[in-house]
């Protein structure tokens, strides 16, 4: 089957040069592709620092919508013409329960289930859409692991466009449900491996917006506003520490970059980062690498509590695992049984419920505290990417109600535990 | 062995447009080679300068990575589907 020409951007953005490949360094033009012609590399916005360092200043951020698009010349997408509902400028918040817990005094949280489909993929999605609508697609596509299901169908809904999300048929109802009010969701019977190898062969011979493989060099760079966010919201410096979740690598390498920018640009004075990875035993093919020395992770077949991790076959592991090594940095390998721990922990002691990769989150944080490879003092942010609103079936065994009768009494006996005399 | 494989967008170019080809060989290295000789330039699109399959590039066997296989050398039975898919798309049966 023939594809239908594509056509490319509408106007051309000042701040972005070209897509430029990871690994050859060829430049290819602003359109709808992913991957290298020549050595099958992934494709990266590459942008134009000279122009940016002339357009941006703490102010002029400081000036924006309190959203990712503040940040739209890092983008390569227009806030003029954003397909926004919200992404971003979520709470940074001073943890300071859990960190007397851990023994840490300079504890951060970032809490991206503030976003309003509940996960960091707004951030990503938002951009995606943008693109898509600047390529004039009509139908907006995606393979999730649930998350990113919600965001697609959400913007796609506010962009007016079809949307069309597969997702692995054994995800957790609100996930499912959460997206399926939105637009159609397509349940595969398979893991998010198989589902993502469908829908690259799907979008070989159908002119949609998948947004995270045809349109993964725009959408992966939404979330570099995380890595911005921490800096702005920090005061305009870069953390010492920052924990983040692992499932495709896309995000750690992001923030990462978001950091560097910033310091490139003299945003904020310098990075010093340590960037450590935090993956679930069921499926730690990026946290395997790193331990056991390896570059490239060797894909696995996922077998966790932690869907939204649950990527077996890591697009960008590789380059998670150099950053975690070129940073100073650790990966972590969190046993299922600690997931619902460390979601509990982080609710009993700051009010916020994570999903299960916030979970492996706090987990990792702990591990990382009681062996001392981050000081006390030191500064240091979780990210916390998802509610566990969507994921309620995995602390199921972990909390207890009561119930009872609509009588003193039998709250007396039941709750309290005595029989009133 | 005369088998099917299925050509990414991005190996298009060279097969004049067709999704899928059929060649043969007898394991995927074979394969490989063949398609080299219909379709030059092929070949150094999915393997190294060592000789070993790009890392940025997956092919499947009838579903399976043959990564997990016996790699290039896996053995292709007749009527075999191979699935060249890059890396970045993930996939893993």
């Amino acid at each position: 089957m023939q594809l239908l020409p594509l056509r490319g951007p509408v106007e051309k953005l000042s701040n972005v040069q070209s897509l430029r490949c990871k690994e050859c360094g060829r430049d290819y033009p602003q359109e709808p592709i992913y991957v290298c012609d020549y050595c099958f590399g992934p494709l990266e916005v590459a942008y134009d620092y000279d122009e940016i360092a002339k357009n941006i200043s703490r102010e002029k951020i400081q000036d924006g919508p309190l959203t990712i698009w503040r940040y739209d010349q890092l983008l390569p997408a227009s806030r003029d013409n954003a397909i926004n509902i919200g992404a971003g400028m979520t709470p940074l918040l001073k943890a300071d329960n859990l960190g007397k817990e851990l023994g840490l005094n300079n504890l951060w949280i970032k809490n991206d289930a503030a976003n309003p489909t509940h996960s960091f993929k707004d951030r990503v999605v938002s951009v995606a859409t943008t693109k898509a609508v600047e390529f004039e697609f009509d139908t907006i596509a995606c393979a999730s692991t649930g998350n990113l299901a919600g965001a697609t169908a959400a913007h796609g809904a506010k962009a007016g466009m079809n949307t069309m999300v597969f997702i692995p048929a054994d995800l957790e109802r609100g996930k499912v449900l959460g997206a399926a009010i939105f637009g159609s969701v397509v349940l595969v019977n398979g893991n998010y491996d198989d589902v993502n190898r469908l829908c690259s062969e799907l979008g070989d011979d159908r002119r949609w917006a998948f947004v995270n493989i045809n349109m993964r060099p725009y959408y992966s760079e939404g979330s570099k506003s995380l890595g911005y966010e921490l800096a702005e919201q920090l005061g305009w410096h870069a953390p010492e520490h920052v924990i983040v979740p692992v499932a495709s690598g896309s995000l750690f390498t992001k923030v990462y970059k978001g950091l560097q920018e910033f310091a490139q640009l003299g945003i904020i004075d310098s990075v010093d980062t340590k960037m450590h990875i935090a993956q679930p035993f069921g499926c730690s093919p990026v946290a395997k690498a790193f331990v056991e020395g390896q570059t490239h992770p060797k894909p696995v077949v996922p077998d966790t509590i932690a869907k939204s991790l649950a990527i077996g076959s890591p697009a960008d592991g590789y380059y998670s695992v150099g950053i975690a090594n070129n940073t100073g940095g650790s990966a972590t390998i969190v046993p299922e049984s600690e997931i619902a721990e460390g979601m509990k922990l982080l609710a009993e002691t700051e009010g916020i419920f994570t999903e299960t990769a916030g979970g492996v989150v706090i987990s990792t944080l702990r591990r990382l505290a009681r062996e001392g490879v981050i000081g006390k003092n030191e500064e240091t942010v979780a990210l916390i990417t998802g509610t566990g609103l969507k994921t309620l079936e995995a602390i199921e065994n972990t909390v207890t109600t009561s119930t009872i009768d609509a009588t003193v009494q039998s709250f007396d006996e039941i709750v309290m535990g005595s029989v009133v005399s | 062995m005369s088998v099917t494989v299925k050509i990414p967008t991005p190996l298009r170019k060279l097969t004049n447009g067709e999704t899928s080809v059929a060649t043969d060989g007898a394991t995927v290295g074979a394969i490989v080679e063949s398609l080299e000789s219909s379709y030059p330039g092929m070949k150094e699109r999915l393997i190294d300068v060592s000789g070993d399959l790009r890392h940025f590039v997956n092919i499947y066997l009838n579903g399976e990575d043959v990564r997990y296989l016996d790699g290039l050398n896996s053995a292709v039975t007749d009527n075999a589907e191979l699935s060249i898919v890059p890396a970045v798309a993930g996939g893993l049966k």
